[in-house]
Parts: structure tokens; sequence; C-alpha cells
């Protein structure tokens, strides 16, 4: 816990689930649980990640007490009225209730090793971390914030992809978040670097996520587009053992980096030392 | 034979004994005739009728049918001199999107859209009209051509959605789509996008970013397809779902043309004829020339810097979403 103890609004929303052991999704062993918590959350046996939430990502990658949330406030409007066994404004509400969070993912500046940056991280636990119209909209932002105040833009992904529940709405946020990354790119020498971790999928990876100038996951993330249930139900036979995994990426050139997360805030100051240009108009 | 979906079964009757009658009268009767034309009334009536108030799930199907115009058959009926064009320069050349310049009306023009196949060979070499990374990957070359060369592009929208496959994962499918999408928001040329079918999510959305955009009145355009929405929601413990759960689904995303139109995710609605653009697709093939030359027109007045601006705007807008004022 000790990693991100120090920024009080994290402390709060992390609950610490009971008992004292748990079983690695990696390895199936079972670890002390605290002892996964001083290692990062990743298992000290076979370097698993565990899913970590937006807070902690945040604490993990900004300087100390230099993360300034912004657009926190936007929601969804519910724009289909979508009502399946439950309206989704009340699952939008237990959501929060569960995480803590307005929405699925956290927008703001941040410094990270001394580099000010826009930061967009996605929160797995908030309904999947699905991109609806509020994500989206706080990506747009986001990588805005980042042309307006000539600073990089960072991501971090973790999303099951666009969100069902606002239909036509989510699909059209890939295509807008995607509009804002070509601006970014054809118009500014600001750096977009796109962190992906478990997992990573659907309209998330066809979008934003994959337009990393560098993209970066940590290991043994599943990152994909279609899910490996449905590919395997589409092709009918069985998928490769390390398929989707981050390390599968790397060696298919889709990625540049696999990056252990006690390394990932070291590696993101070195790249933003090579690819911050003064006086960046 | 034709094929009549489910809830045409009234219809086919009727049509089935008119074409009995004509066999056996072979147009000498007069009593027959006048029973004939009875008929063609009545089939006109009912046809009228259901298809004034389709489901969303309906109108899906409508979409799907397979008589229903590919994105070739509407070339081959609207456009002069198609020069079809091929590969992704990386890896292959992906049958299930064809594209290449053609003319239309007096316009030089690139179309580039999805391609289903007809019959059981050709489908499968299609691919069922879902696309691999290559697939996307040259309709991108083929656009960066167009800009090139000012040439307008039209897309054709009509797929099931992306491959989900080994291959199309290890060679990049996510970002074989993020590129597009991100490619053609800036694109100095006009871009008119028509979803003549089935728009299957990131599959359709990857070759359908428009200054304009339109749909055929019987097409579907969504995040996800009704069956697999409804698999999500109810398809837990085991249970069994069937068409009853994929119409409610279907309802829920709201994703006929007239939906989309109130959304003012797109601009306009093509009519199509009488019983979908398969029952006379020459006439379906003049309305969607007419748009497109009406669109083409439009868009051309403006700069390649202005329509980009533009198409920025437009997409800058679009969420359902809620920011709250600041307190003073
Ligand atoms: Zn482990």
């Amino acid at each position: 816990m000790a990693w991100f103890k120090k920024d009080k609004r994290s402390s709060k929303k992390v609950k610490i689930p009971e008992g004292l052991w748990v079983k690695c999704e990696g390895c199936k062993e079972i670890v002390y649980r605290k002892e996964i918590e001083r290692n990062l959350r990743v298992c000290p046996k076979c370097n698993y990640h565990f899913r970590i939430n937006a807070w902690e990502r945040i604490s993990l990658l900004a300087d100390e007490g230099s993360f300034e949330e912004a657009d926190a406030d936007i929601t969804s409007a519910d724009p289909l009225r979508f009502k399946d066994s439950v309206p989704y404004k009340d699952r939008l509400r237990s959501n929060e209730e569960k995480c803590g969070l307005k929405e699925a993912a956290i927008a703001g500046t941040a410094s990270i090793g001394g580099y000010r940056a826009s930061l967009l991280i996605m929160d797995f636990s908030f309904m999947g971390g699905s991109m609806g119209s509020a994500v989206g909209e706080k990506i747009f932002r986001a990588a805005e914030r980042a042309m307006e105040q000539k600073i990089p833009f960072i991501t971090v992904s973790s999303s099951g992809g666009a969100r069902m529940q606002e239909g036509i709405f989510s699909l059209m946020q890939m295509a807008r978040v995607s509009a804002a990354i070509g601006r970014l790119k054809n118009n500014h020498a600001i750096p977009y670097i796109s962190i992906l971790a478990d997992p990573t999928f659907g309209g998330v990876t066809a979008s934003f996520a994959m337009l990393g100038d560098v993209i970066i996951a940590e290991p043994r993330s599943l990152i994909g587009f279609a899910g490996p249930r449905v590919i395997e139900q589409t092709i009918k036979q069985q998928l490769p053992d390390n398929f989707q995994r981050a390390e599968f990426l790397l060696e298919h050139g889709l990625i540049d980096m696999v990056v252990h997360r006690k390394e990932m805030k070291t590696v993101l100051t070195r790249l933003l030392g090579h690819l911050i240009v003064p006086n960046e108009i | 034979m034709k094929y009549y979906l489910d809830f045409e079964k009234p219809l086919q009757e009727i049509e089935l004994r008119i074409e009995d009658l004509r066999r056996l009268s072979s147009g000498k009767e007069p009593s027959a005739n006048s029973e004939i034309k009875k008929l063609e009334r009545k089939a006109r009536d009912m046809r009228q009728e259901i298809f004034s108030s389709l489901t969303p799930w309906q109108s899906t199907l409508v979409a799907r049918h397979p008589e229903r115009p590919y994105t070739l058959d509407y070339i081959n009926m609207m456009a002069q001199d198609f020069i079809e064009l091929h590969g992704d320069r990386r890896f292959a050349d992906d049958p299930s999107i064809v594209g290449g310049f053609a003319s239309i009306g007096p316009h030089s023009v690139l179309v580039v859209g999805h391609q289903k196949g007809r019959g059981v060979k050709e489908r499968i070499g299609r691919n069922f009209g879902q696309p691999h990374p290559e697939g996307y990957r040259k309709a991108l070359r083929l656009m960066k051509l167009a800009e090139r060369f000012g040439k307008p592009v039209i897309t054709l929208i009509d797929t099931p959605g992306a491959y989900p496959g080994l291959g199309a994962e290890e060679r990049g499918q996510a970002e074989a789509i993020a590129a597009n999408l991100m490619e053609t928001s800036s694109l100095r040329t006009p871009v008119i996008s028509v979803i003549i079918g089935e728009g299957g999510s990131g599959g359709a959305i990857a070759i359908g970013i428009a200054d304009k955009l339109m749909m055929l009145e019987h097409s579907v355009y969504s995040v996800i397809s009704p069956e697999g929405c409804a698999a999500i929601l109810w398809k837990r413990d085991g249970a069994e779902i069937g068409p009853g759960e994929y119409a409610q689904a279907a309802d829920s995303l709201k994703m006929t043309a007239q939906d989309l139109l109130s959304a003012k995710i797109i601009d306009e609605i093509i009519p199509e004829p009488l019983g979908g653009a398969h029952r006379e697709p020459e006439s379906a093939a003049r309305a969607l020339q007419d748009a497109l030359l009406k669109s083409i027109e439009e868009l051309s007045a403006k700069t390649p810097s202005k329509l980009v601006e533009d198409r920025y705007r437009r997409l800058r807008k679009i969420g359902g979403f809620i920011v709250p004022r600041k307190e003073p």
C-alpha cells in the first residue's frame, strides 16, 4: 500500500478486499496479500500485474501531489435511455457508488519526472472501463488540453471497448478521439504516449489506444480488437497460449515496449526527455 | 425463387398465386387478368403496410437481405468507367473491401466499400464482408491517393463487422481501424459515406468518417449487433435467446436510419423502393446516385482546409454527455 498511500484522495477510494491471501490469476498460486501490495500489486512469484484503479495508477506515475483533476463532473446523458434488466442510469449510479468515480476515466494534468503532461487514465472497475460519451469527451478534452498547454499527452487504457448502453454515440467516440489525436499529430510536436494495461479491447484499442507515438504495455496484459472468446467461436480452433498478450503484440510489431509496472514512470520520464521539444509552437 | 423474410410471408402467398395465375392463363384469359390486377393491388397495399412500419429488428433483416444490392452492384448501376484497384502493399488484397476510381455523372471520384458475396462460394471468398486489416489499409491507401489528386471519396458501408480472427489480430486489426479513423478525419478532400446495408460497429466506422453521412432507408448502424447485445444482456446462466430478445435489443440500440437522423448522427435518409432496395435495384441506385451528386456538388465548393475544419467541428459536437455549469 505504501506506494499510493501518499495521495489522500486515492487512499480513501481504495477498498481492501477481505482475506490475507489471494490467488494469483497468473500462476494460480496462493500469495500473501501484503506481499502483493508491497510489490505494486504485482505477483512476486510470476510477475502477474493485478489490475489497479485509476487513482492508484496516478500515484504510480505522477510526481507526488502534482495531479490536478479536470472535467471531473462530466457524466453520461444516457442518450438512448437504454434499459435492460436495469435502467442504464441506475447502472451508472451503482458503479459510481462501487468505484467512487463518476465515470470510467479520470483526466487531469500532472508532472511526471518533472515534465508536465495531460493525463487520461481509464478505470476498468467502472463498467469494464467502457468508453461512452462522457469518457470520450474526457479523452477529447485531455488531448485538446495537451495541445493548448503544449504538454505531452499520456493515456493509460484498460477497457472492454465501446459502451453498449450508449449505442451509436459510443461508436462515434472512436471517431472523435481519433480525430483529436490526428489533430495533435498533424499540428504539434507534442508526444502522445499510450500505455495499455490489462485488458484493452474493442473500440478503445481501435481508436486512441493504438495511435500512440509510443505504445507501452504492462507485462502479460490482454490486448486486442476482438475478445478471445469471440475469436475462438468464429474460427473454431484453439488459440495459441500467449495470444493477445502484451508479449505477443510486441513480437508482431504492434507495440514498442513491454514495461514492468515498477519501471513505468522511469521509462516515461526517459521518453519524455527525448520527445519534448523546447519551445514547441 | 425470390427470398422472403418471415414477416413477408403473407406477401409471398399472394405473389405466388399471382405467378401461378400468370402461368396458367398466359395472359389470354380476361377473368384471370382482372384477378391478377386485383391481387397485385393487394400485394402492393400489403407491402406498403409492412414496410411503412418495420420494427428495428425487421429493418436489420432487410439490411442483411441476401438479395440486397452490394457495393459493386451499386457501382455497376450508377457509375461508369470503374477501375478497381487492389492491395494494401503490405500483406494482401482483401476482397471484403473493394475500391477504385469511377465516374458518377460528370465527376471522377474514388469509391471504396465493403463487399459481401452472393452465393456460397463468393460469400466465403468475400469473407461475408468482414475485412481483415489489409482491407482497411487498402481503403486508406486509396483514400490518400484520392486526396493527392483532389478526388471526392465515396464510401459505401455494408459489413457485419471487422473480422474476429487470429491473423486479423496478429496483423493489427485495431491499429488498422484506428489509423483509418485518424487519417480520414483530416483527409483534405470531400468524403461522403452511405450506409447501404449493415453498419456493423468499428468495422463500419473505419470507412465512415465523412463530411456527409447518409443511410439508405432500411439500413442499420450500430455499435453492436442485436444478437451480440442480446447475448451480453440475457445469455446468462445458459438461458436461451432468440428473435424475441434480438428484437428487444434492436429496439434499445436505436439503430435505424430514422433513429440516427433524429439523433443527428446522419444527415439524410435515402429512400428505398417499396419493399426494400432489392425489389427494384435500379431505382435504389438512382436514388443513391442523386444523393451522391447533390453532396459532391455541395462539398466541392469548400476548400480542403475548410472541409477538414468542419469535419473536426462536426465530430467535436457528437456525444450524449453532460457538462455541469461551473458555479459562479
Ligand atoms: Zn502469480
